[in-house]
């Protein structure tokens, strides 16, 4: 079986098998899906205009240094017959470059001070009351998210894939489970690091559907580097038709094949994972009630597909060295049913 | 003041004048009194600073070559997507040594060893104020290297990064000795750095030659001066900060526990209230290499001197104010970040100032296209580059899209790759014909630089580039279709040009040193006290002591303005043992003979009890850390036994 666990696979994949419903234009994809250059939210577009403009700055500043350390060096190669000739006497001249030149550089970064200090108020806080709040928590190496909500019976625990209404403003309170991680989404919005014992909040707001990609941006340990998450922005009707789906507990299958795989599953995997309503509760892993309904796992290693799940229940110390998922060995039958099983988990 | 011979050893005495030039036997006197012994024991008590010197500068580039071995190994890896060459784990060792050798034990070291070399000469005196500390300094940063790389063979170097944040080091999630070496291994380094910097302060203070006041010193000095004042202040925050993690680890501390109450934030304020002046004091010295020897191929005095040293030293003021820089991530309240931003932004201005110092004095100058003049005028361009990038970071909202990206890890090569190794390898081709004797050779240093220069952009410029992209920094690996493959590659073969263009350097070095031309003692014509002697110089640097009258000792005679002459001919002749003269703080008045201590092995016997006795802590084996303390304690003594010729015994002829 050929691996594939390109992201750009994934994504498209994602697309399909996740939310079939949910029209996915270009809002988080193209060529760089973490890519920062453009953003399309408004936790993250004052910054990118501020990042623009800074980098134009430092552009031109490149530029004038260079063409002015070229004309230094050769606009007078003047031919002195005295090789201990000196070019001029003791502090002869040049002092007006200083002044012009620390001159200029002050006026620019003083502006470039003002601008960045109303930057950091426009970005600090959104203008409006948040319309959502998620509690993110990270791992080594993966996300839990719970949806809170007044309503206790609304409330729900997903993993490694925020769902999230086009248009409004979602709360973020990141706490982590071990050591520092950072929770980052480029495309909408700067990273906020998560520390244990403190809980940082920050917030997004997704302008046009789509998938963004995001990534730890704090290195955390042997996977850090695979340890993505992904903001699914929605319609408001479709992400309510997602939070309804979510909060239907999963129910005892009625194939033959994925009935032993629920035995298997609570034999071999519900000490670290939970299903709700199928009888697992272990918390050490991601909650898979609705995992076939996610684009990937392994924190965005690897997509759902019934091959991706058998190889990771077998192999996963091999394909994210050092996880807290164990390599499961099950005999094929069992990891068969197994796969069969997570696949009703829609 | 009596000429009574009985009194001839006394520091208090008139101190002769004399013309070495008319009296042949000062120098064979100097010579017996100065020089180390032959062999090996000789050379492992040595405390001449030009051995010491010497010895840094081969050691850090020896950790130069481990450093960049390490990098490309690892530009191996990331050269494509989803490699697989290293496990995350060596990857992880492989990052953090690379960053803990070149930060550590190269850019620093190599920097005391130009300094370390260059100050008494450059001052005008015989060696450094404490020469046994001298000594200590350059084995204690052998043995704290050597501490660190052990680990290396063992699969055991420490793997959470240079900075190394809490809880992530904490026993719960890095159980084995990693992080303990790099604790205790820093500890260590610490005690090597402070050491010599008090000694880079004190010598400042009061080793200048006569007339040399604080408005004459080389801009070298002032940046020497100011990284050690500013590595006095920053170090101690580290050490601690790396006492307290080893603590949590194996006493049981809390200090970073979050469970008991500690704070995993502490270890960053610490860690970065040394993190941030540290990287100026990485950067200043070699800023102050480019403004002392930049003007000697523009044929010209720097322009505004004044103003340079004065952003020197402000600098590295403001870098005390600006360690929030990388923490503008950790959730602190916007108000705090906008001050830390607006600071971090101001301190742009004191390096505009050096720039167009630089720029100014090339352009009204008239440029020698020597190898040296290549690498300074190469460095302005990359500071301007690496600077930028900086000023972009200080923007708080745009640094949160930044931080812990490629951005970023381009920023910082810029930054310790352009202001540190550029300037340092300009500074060995000036300096090399006074460490040797000989010239190194221009064509070869020529394509060296340039192969360096094309090699250094073409591998770190698109790395803003892949940051912008989005590409987090220390993954181990990553997916393809993320678009940054290409650019991986181009940066792996970059980094592979560039280090061709080292190689070729090396290469220039070990030629040169054995077949080069005979330098003289002044080949570039250059204007500080050092090309005055001989090249290399004697063990006493000066058979006499100059006198200094201007801020250019050796081009006064073709500069008007200058009302006294500078003369290194004739001068204090201090020969009643190893001595030199001290001089009053501002002025350089002359003060008093002060008398140095002779070589010893007390310092390596010393540094070696001390590695020994971290080893025994890090293996918690309590006997053989008790025998080496032991040890060190007798050194101690040896060190300090009272000595009649250092005046620390009373001489009976007072009675």
């Amino acid at each position: 079986m050929t691996l594939r666990h390109r992201l750009w696979g994934m994504l498209c994949a994602g697309l399909v098998a996740g939310d079939a419903e949910a029209v996915l234009p270009a809002g988080g994809s193209g060529t760089w899906p973490l890519s920062y250059l453009h953003t399309a939210g408004a936790a993250a577009d004052p910054a990118t205009r501020l990042g623009w403009g800074l980098g134009l700055v430092s552009l031109g500043v490149i530029a004038v240094i260079t063409v002015l350390l070229a004309w230094g060096i050769w606009h007078r190669r003047r031919v002195v017959q005295d090789a201990r000739a000196l070019a001029v006497d003791r502090d002869a001249g040049g002092m007006p470059w200083i002044y012009t030149g620390v001159g200029i550089s002050t006026v620019v970064l003083l502006a470039c001070v003002v601008w960045t200090l109303f930057t950091i108020a426009a970005v600090a806080m959104p203008s409006r009351t948040p319309d959502l709040t998620i509690e993110v928590q990270a791992n080594q190496w993966w996300w839990s998210l719970r949806y809170a909500n007044r309503d206790s019976s609304r409330i729900f625990t997903t993993a490694n894939e925020i769902h999230v209404p086009v248009g409004q403003v979602v709360r973020l309170e990141l706490t982590s489970h071990d050591v520092i991680h950072s929770f980052w989404i480029p495309k909408l919005g700067g990273k906020m690091d998560v520390i244990p014992g403190q809980t940082n909040v920050t917030w997004l707001e997704a302008d046009q559907p789509g998938v963004y990609l995001g990534q730890c941006g704090e290195y955390c340990g042997a996977q850090h580097a695979h340890m993505a998450l992904s903001v699914v922005a929605q319609s408001p009707q479709d992400y309510a038709a997602w939070v309804d789906a979510q909060l239907r507990p999963a129910g005892e299958p009625s194939a033959p094949d994925a009935r032993h795989g629920h035995e298997v599953f609570e034999g071999r995997c519900a000490a670290c994972h939970a299903v709700r309503g199928g009888g697992a509760g272990g918390i050490l892993g991601p909650d898979l009630t609705h995992v076939a309904s996610r684009g990937t796992i392994a924190a965005g290693l690897l997509t759902t597909t019934p091959e991706h799940l058998s190889t990771w229940i077998l192999d996963a110390q091999a394909l994210k060295p050092g996880t807290r998922m164990p390599s499961i060995d099950l005999s094929p039958d069992d990891l068969r049913a197994a796969v069969a099983y997570l696949e009703t988990l829609k | 003041m009596s000429h009574d011979p009985a009194f001839d050893n006394d520091a208090w005495r008139v101190p002769v004048v004399a013309r070495p030039a008319q009296d042949s036997s000062i120098e064979p006197r100097l010579r017996k009194l100065w020089e180390t012994a032959p062999g090996l024991w000789g050379a492992l008590c040595s405390v001449d600073h030009k051995a010491i010197g010497k010895r840094y500068l081969v050691t850090a580039f020896l950790f130069l070559l481990a450093g960049g071995l390490e990098a490309a190994v690892m530009r191996l890896q990331l050269a494509r997507p989803d490699q697989h060459l290293l496990t995350p784990e060596q990857y992880n060792q492989l990052f953090t040594m690379h960053g803990v050798t070149m930060i550590f034990l190269y850019a620093m070291p190599v920097l005391s060893g130009f300094s370390n070399f260059l100050w008494p000469l450059i001052l005008g005196s015989r060696d450094m104020s404490f020469p046994r500390l001298n000594a200590f300094s350059y084995w204690v940063f052998l043995v704290s290297g050597i501490f660190l790389y052990a680990s290396f063979p063992i699969g055991r170097a420490p793997d959470a990064g240079w900075f190394n944040y809490v809880p992530y080091t904490s026993i719960a999630y890095n159980a084995g000795i990693n992080i303990d070496v790099y604790a205790l291994g820093m500890i260590l380094l610490g005690v090597s750095t402070t050491v010599g910097a008090i000694n880079f302060i004190v010598s400042l203070i009061r080793t200048r030659a006569p007339g040399m006041s604080v408005n004459r010193m080389p801009i070298l000095v002032w940046g020497t001066l100011t990284a050690s004042a500013g590595n006095v202040l920053a170090v101690p925050a580290v050490s601690l900060a790396f006492l307290m993690l080893w603590m949590d680890r194996r006493v049981g501390t809390h200090f970073f526990d979050v469970a008991g109450g500690g704070q995993p934030l502490l270890w960053q304020h610490l860690f970065w209230m040394f993190g941030h002046p540290w990287v100026y004091a990485l950067v200043l010295p070699a800023m102050g290499i480019v403004s002392d020897a930049l003007p000697v191929f523009c044929r010209r005095p720097l322009v505004g001197y004044t103003a340079v040293a004065l952003a020197t030293v402000t600098t590295m003021v403001l870098g005390f104010g600006v360690w929030v820089h990388h923490m503008f991530a950790t959730g602190l309240p916007p108000l705090s970040l906008s001050f830390f931003s607006a600071a971090s932004f101001v301190i742009v201005i004191p390096s505009a100032v050096a720039v167009f110092a630089w720029i100014a004095t090339i352009a009204t100058g008239r440029p020698v296209f020597k190898t040296p003049f290549l690498f300074f005028a190469g460095f302005v361009l990359v500071f301007v580059i690496g600077g930028v990038s900086g000023f972009m970071t200080a923007a708080v909202p745009v640094d949160t899209q930044l931080t812990d990206t490629y951005f970023v890890v381009a920023h910082l090569h810029y930054v310790l790759i352009g202001i540190n190794v550029f300037p340092v390898l300009g500074g060995i081709h000036y300096w090399f014909p006074k460490f040797t004797g000989r010239m190194m050779s221009e064509r070869l240093g020529r394509w060296s630089f340039w192969t360096m220069f094309i090699g250094f952009n073409v591998g770190f410029f698109p790395m803003h580039i892949v940051g912008l992209l989005g590409m987090p920094r220390r993954v181990y690996t990553y997916a393809d279709g993320l678009g940054w493959g290409t650019l991986n590659l181009v940066i792996s073969l970059g980094a592979y040009v560039f280090a061709l263009g080292v190689g070729l350097f090396l290469v220039n070095v070990w030629r040169s040193a054995r077949n080069g031309q005979p330098a003289g003692a002044n080949p570039w014509d250059a204007y500080t006290l050092e090309w005055s002697t001989a090249s290399p110089p004697p063990a006493y640097n000066f058979a006499v002591i100059p006198t200094v009258a201007s801020r250019y000792p050796l081009w006064e005679d073709r500069l008007s303005g200058h009302a006294g002459r500078t003369t290194t001919d004739e001068g204090f002749l201090v020969d009643k043992g190893r001595e030199t003269i001290g001089t009053s703080l501002l002025d350089a008045e002359p003060d008093v003979i002060l008398r140095m201590p002779g070589d010893s092995p007390a310092p390596l016997i010393l540094a070696l009890a001390l590695g020994v006795a971290l080893l025994g802590v890090l293996l918690r084996a309590a006997v053989p850390a008790a025998a080496a303390s032991l040890c060190g304690v007798l050194a101690l003594v040896i060190w300090l036994w009272p000595e009649r010729a250092l005046g620390q015994i009373e001489d009976p002829a007072h009675g």
